[in-house]
């Protein structure tokens, strides 16, 4: 019943039970614990991660629906050349308080700036509006995508 | 905050309200830690201790305890409390860095374990840290920098007075010979730490760090790369992982537990019964089932197949709506007078106009991204945890006293903490952790607090009803003001049955009242508490400034004046007001000589926000600016918040300004980051958060239920004004005061733009 995928660019198999959580296989299976637990019910965003480049919530994925699928978590988002420009935004705009809910935010931010070049602030609010950050960074990580914006316009 | 009665200093409660206190706190069994205290003994003629002076275990600067200098050149730097987001990783270890002359690339932050006789004080609360260890970790950096002087000097046999530390070396000036930190480590850690009074410290137009806000995050790569180590993230070789089941009404019990279920679900180990301990509260477990695991997700369907049997106990009947009007009833009647100055009842009965109101703040959830967690192994007979904790001393003590061991015997390490806002200060998650370990025969065991423990389970803030009464006179000014106060108190949580509101409750913005009123009554009629009530990020200040803060406005209203003049003509000129004359014996635990409430900063505050805001300009229909101002953690905050309301009732807030006078600000980066949020949870606080009770239970679940401000619902802009400050004047916190004027300021902007006067938080539909 192993569930195999793979896991920022290397081959992994998941002996949990296929209906445990992908958040769970890889907080507790795979020690990748930057992929955050924080509501369990895919309504706060901590655990987003990509699963074959889209923005999905972890915590109510079943390991069971990615074999065969491409994850990347927060540990393998640096590959990527907009996903490492979000971690720099986020580091030189001084983004976190505590960084807990961090981790999904970048996620989400750089499937949005996949997705869409130049996001609108309504396109901000739709796409990183499943992410709560308790601590209040909201306009840093607003301010932050639209530089990241800017500099991937210009390269 | 500093709500937590064994951290109040006894000598600022009156000699005979504090011998009724630690008699009570030991009749109670609980406060043990209260008595403890050294320099909290019995004896009335004490003298008062303020400040870092007046905490546990007082404040330490030895350079040896908080410097490691190494040959590779490294400065390792502790830093003894915990980050939650208000950067104090950061910036402390720069406070000692600039004065040690360490270039900050070279510096590596070491994390404190729970060690106060070490480290001093460790509570991370009370807006606190920067204010009580600004001058001890600046004493630290001067001495090590002095060491390395001195160390220099010898090895190069010149006086100490022509060598000069510069950017991680040390120079001979007439020579200009130099030596790196690294080649002088070994020398330096031998140096005699120099005494207080020989040390040295910068002129402040010598710092390379404070108040140039040019360091960035600690911690930030790590954050977003994965790799910080939160107290859920803890992995030990080995470890268990447990979710615990526990009485959905405090003061509940288990009557009997069937997990012939649960162990059947694949990958749970072991079901242990958590004993509750007897009331009050305190920071004991409240008792339950847990279930051990392999892994987090086993642990939790293995709970969801327990079959457990529950006592609900005595507070089975609990219920918001009903409670409510139990408040209100008691806030009408006379209660504790708790300050009288005047004739109230004369003033207002011969008061031309008079206007009245009632306010209601429901229980509020801290709600941390990261929920409660904590890592236990016993071995040996030693005890090591892990975790998330706003107060690991206290987190330590409690550890060894429900195992039974000496404090030494137990270590506490201090992750990154996802959150903190109060809830974690409150260890009891680390004694289930120590308790399941036990039970496991000392395996490591991670206990994982779910979203739904977190809000049902939480200290939560209290609920309170605030009614006003104030008589204007012909030209509305306020000649009289009553103000009656009705909450459950944190006090609750220590002593069992305690029904009014201490002292810190009630120098939370409910004693100050404006210094022009010459006839005031404030009073505090008793009220149950029904639920573990605690401190959440800036307390009573919540709703005693969401009463007064509206009330003034609505005094405003009904005297047709402007709310900005209204407000600075009730501060009157300025002033430096002793807190003591308004009956405030605790002044946030400062020294009430050398923090007085100065109305010309409140007044500049508000002046410097309703100038930047634009105040008196026309707003279109349904917009509307709001002003609030507060004095909280002795610091001065002035907010202008902008709202609009749609034809929906919605409520949108484009900008909130926020005009702060918090003293010398040490790191300008986190200081507007914390306004900056405080303002997001403020406005949480005014149009979404509430937890409520039927049948003794929480009612909401997740937050789906306990609604928090997202990306597309906060403030578009939150522009934050500093007053500039040289070091003169003594530190105010941050973390906390921005908080309290944003509900009352949204609420004043609400009635701006729309006439409709808010009196009942969360704002929620009523303008629907």
């Amino acid at each position: 019943m192993a569930t195999r995928f793979t896991l920022n660019g290397n081959a992994v198999s998941s002996a949990l039970e296929p209906d445990t959580p992908l958040m769970w296989v890889l907080r507790d299976e795979f020690g990748l614990t930057g992929t955050k637990y924080g509501c369990g019910i895919a309504v706060c965003g901590a655990c987003t991660v990509h699963i074959n480049g889209q923005a999905v919530r972890s915590c109510t994925t079943p390991v069971s629906a990615v074999a065969g699928k491409k994850v990347v978590t927060i540990e393998g988002l640096g590959a990527d050349k907009i996903g490492r420009m979000v971690q720099d935004a986020w580091v030189e705009n001084s983004v976190p308080q505590c960084g807990y809910c961090q981790a999904g935010q970048c996620m989400s931010a750089a499937a949005l700036l996949h997705s869409k070049k130049n996001p609108s602030d309504a396109d901000i609010d739709q796409a990183m509006g499943g992410n709560i950050c308790r601590c209040g960074c909201y306009t840093r990580i607003r301010a932050s995508i639209k530089e990241v914006a800017a500099k991937g316009g210009a390269a | 905050m500093n709500a937590r009665p064994d951290f109040i200093n006894a000598a600022t409660l009156d000699s005979k309200s504090r011998r009724r206190f630690l008699q009570s706190a030991a009749a109670a069994g609980g406060l043990v830690l209260i008595a403890g205290f050294p320099g909290q003994g019995e004896a009335a003629d004490e003298p008062k201790k303020y400040g870092a002076d007046g905490m546990p275990n007082g404040w330490v600067d030895n350079a040896l305890a908080f410097v490691s200098l190494t040959p590779d050149g490294t400065v390792s730097i502790v830093c003894h409390r915990s980050e939650m987001g208000q950067g104090v990783r950061t910036s402390m270890p720069m406070i000692v860095a600039d004065e040690l002359e360490a270039d900050w690339k070279r510096v590596k932050v070491v994390q404190a374990p729970g060690d106060e006789k070490r480290y001093g004080n460790q509570d991370t609360d009370g807006s606190r840290s920067t204010r009580h260890f600004f001058k001890p970790m600046r004493t630290c950096g001067a001495a090590a920098r002095m060491m390395l002087e001195q160390a220099a000097a010898d090895q190069w046999k010149v006086p100490v007075s022509e060598v000069e530390a510069k950017n991680h070396q040390v120079v001979h000036t007439k020579s200009g010979k130099k030596l790196g930190y690294g080649a002088l480590a070994a020398a330096a850690m031998k140096q005699p730490v120099p005494s207080r009074d020989q040390v040295k410290l910068k002129d402040p137009s010598q710092f390379r760090y404070i108040g140039k806000g040019n360091i960035k995050l600690v911690d930030g790569r790590n954050i977003v790369t994965g790799k910080a180590v939160y107290g859920q993230d803890v992995h030990i070789p080995g470890m268990y992982y447990a979710v615990v089941a526990r009485p959905a009404v405090y003061l509940g019990k288990v009557v009997s537990v069937d997990s012939s279920a649960t162990m059947k679900v694949p990958g749970v180990v072991k079901v242990v019964q958590i004993e509750p301990s007897a009331p009050p509260a305190n920071f004991n477990p409240l008792g339950g089932v847990a279930v051990v695991a392999k892994n987090t997700w086993a642990a939790i369907k293995g709970r969801e197949a327990l079959k457990i049997v529950w006592d609900d106990g005595p507070n089975a009947s609990y219920d918001s709506k009903s409670y409510r009007a139990t408040l209100e009833e008691a806030s009408r009647k006379a209660g504790k007078v708790v300050r009288n100055e005047g004739d109230f009842d004369a003033a207002y009965a011969s008061a031309p106009k008079k206007v009245t109101a009632e306010y209601y703040l429901p229980h509020l959830a801290h709600a941390t991204m990261e929920p409660p967690a904590a890592t236990c192994r016993i071995k040996n007979g030693k005890a090591e945890v892990w975790s998330c904790v706003q107060s690991p001393q206290n987190a330590r003590d409690m550890v060894a006293k429900r195992l039974g061991m000496d404090p030494a015997n137990v270590t506490m390490n201090v992750t990154l903490l996802g959150g903190g806002f109060g809830r974690k200060s409150k260890a009891d998650y680390c004694v289930e952790a120590a308790v399941v370990s036990k039970a496991m025969d000392g395996a490591p065991v991670k206990v994982v607090w779910t979203r739904e423990d977190d809000l049902r389970h939480d200290y939560l803030h209290t609920v309170s009803v605030e009614h006003l009464e104030a008589g204007l006179d012909d030209s509305g000014k306020c000649v009289a003001w009553l103000h009656r106060s009705v909450a459950p108190t944190i006090l609750s949580t220590f002593v069992e049955g305690a029904k009014n509101q201490f002292n810190i409750e009630l120098g939370m913005t409910l004693l100050q009242v404006a210094p022009t009123i010459p006839n005031v009554r404030v009073e505090n009629p008793e009220a149950s508490a029904h639920a573990r009530i605690g401190w959440f990020r800036s307390v009573s200040n919540i709703p005693h400034a969401f009463a007064t803060q509206s009330f003034i406005a609505e005094m405003a209203a009904a005297a047709g004046k402007d709310h900005r003049d209204y407000l600075l003509d009730l501060l009157g000129p300025p002033a430096k007001i002793d807190t003591r004359k308004q009956g405030d014996d605790w002044n946030h635990g400062e020294n009430p000589d050398v923090y007085m409430f100065d109305t010309g900063r409140m007044r500049r505050v508000i002046d410097l926000a309703t100038i930047k805001a634009g105040w008196g300009k026309s707003m279109p229909k349904g917009s509307g600016m709001g002003l609030a101002a507060t004095y909280t953690f002795v610091t001065y905050v002035a907010t202008v918040a902008e709202v609009e309301v749609d034809a929906n009732g919605n409520v949108r807030i484009p900008r909130i300004h926020v005009a702060a006078d918090t003293g010398a600000v040490i790191n300008p980066e986190r200081v507007y980051s914390q306004i900056e949020g405080a303002c997001v949870m403020g406005m949480g606080v005014a149009l979404y958060n509430e937890i409520s009770f039927k049948n003794g239970r929480v009612e909401q679940a997740n937050l789906n239920e306990f609604e928090l401000a997202r990306m597309g619902t906060s403030p578009v802009e939150v522009n934050v004004y500093l007053i500039p400050s040289d070091y003169s004047l003594p530190l105010g916190g941050v973390g906390e005061p921005a908080l309290p004027p944003v509900a009352p300021a949204i609420c004043n902007a609400i009635f701006a733009a729309t006439g409709k006067r808010i009196r009942r938080l969360p704002i929620g539909n009523q303008l629907a």
